[in-house]
């Protein structure tokens, strides 16, 4: 279901493996983030992605439980890879399936939300000059309120 | 004996990835940070920056408790996704 890795992940074969153990469910939604190649006022050629191995996986796992309490959900499969990644290439896949569409888009955006805010997971970006850490963002904690409502 | 752990910038900048540290009594995070600060300059880093703390990794508030044989680890806000 969790997964933590280095090599990058094929979102063909993910979703074959989401629908092949779909029964009967009526929706499939998978939200994919990449590396962008600007950020702020610079440009960015790769990250770097540091974790807190043990930690990450289990308040993934628990994220996950709390979007099942909240919806009907199927399949859910979250991978997110570290080390480094190359500008536009794959950082995090999410992939669920639900009876009706509705619940999987919910739980999608939920579970990325939390990710942002409570997933040990810290971010270099290689600029111009040199690997920086980045920033937390502030509206990544405000996205939290609408599933506090 | 309790393990802390740093990770990110605040490892970089304490340039330590993890310490061995005695509790000889009921401690709480908020505790622990306090002396680890006032180890020196570069531990002030601790208190100056948003800085989140888990123990035995679940996130807690700077009040949890920590016991011997926890694991305590001290990082800034996360950048994942």
């Amino acid at each position: 279901m969790i997964s933590i890795q280095e090599q990058d992940f094929d979102q063909g074969a993910e979703y074959n493996s989401l629908r092949a153990n779909a029964d009967s469910d009526g929706a499939i939604v998978t939200f994919i983030g990449l590396v962008r190649d600007f950020n702020q006022d610079s440009s960015v050629s790769s990250i770097h992605i540091e974790h807190y191995p043990g930690m990450a996986e289990k308040s993934l796992m628990n994220i996950c439980l709390q979007a099942r309490k909240r919806w009907k959900l199927g399949q859910i499969r979250v991978i997110h890879r570290v080390g480094l990644i190359q500008s536009s290439e794959q950082i995090v896949f999410v992939g669920i399936s639900s009876k009706h569409r509705e619940d999987a888009f919910r739980a999608c955006e939920f579970i990325m939300d939390f990710l942002k805010t409570d997933v040990p997971f810290w971010k270099q970006e290689g600029t111009p000059s040199g690997m920086k850490w980045v920033n937390a963002k502030e509206t990544d904690e405000q996205a939290l309120d609408r599933w506090s409502k | 004996m309790i393990q802390i752990r740093f990770f990110a910038s605040l490892r970089e900048h304490l340039d330590t990835a993890s310490l061995n540290f005695e509790v000889n009594n009921e401690k709480t995070v908020a505790d622990i940070k306090q002396q680890l600060v006032s180890r020196g300059e570069k531990w002030q880093f601790l208190s100056e920056r948003d800085v989140l703390c888990a123990v035995n990794q679940t996130l807690t508030g700077e009040d949890a408790i920590v016991n011997d044989g926890d694991e305590l680890a001290f990082f800034p806000p996360v950048t994942g996704g």
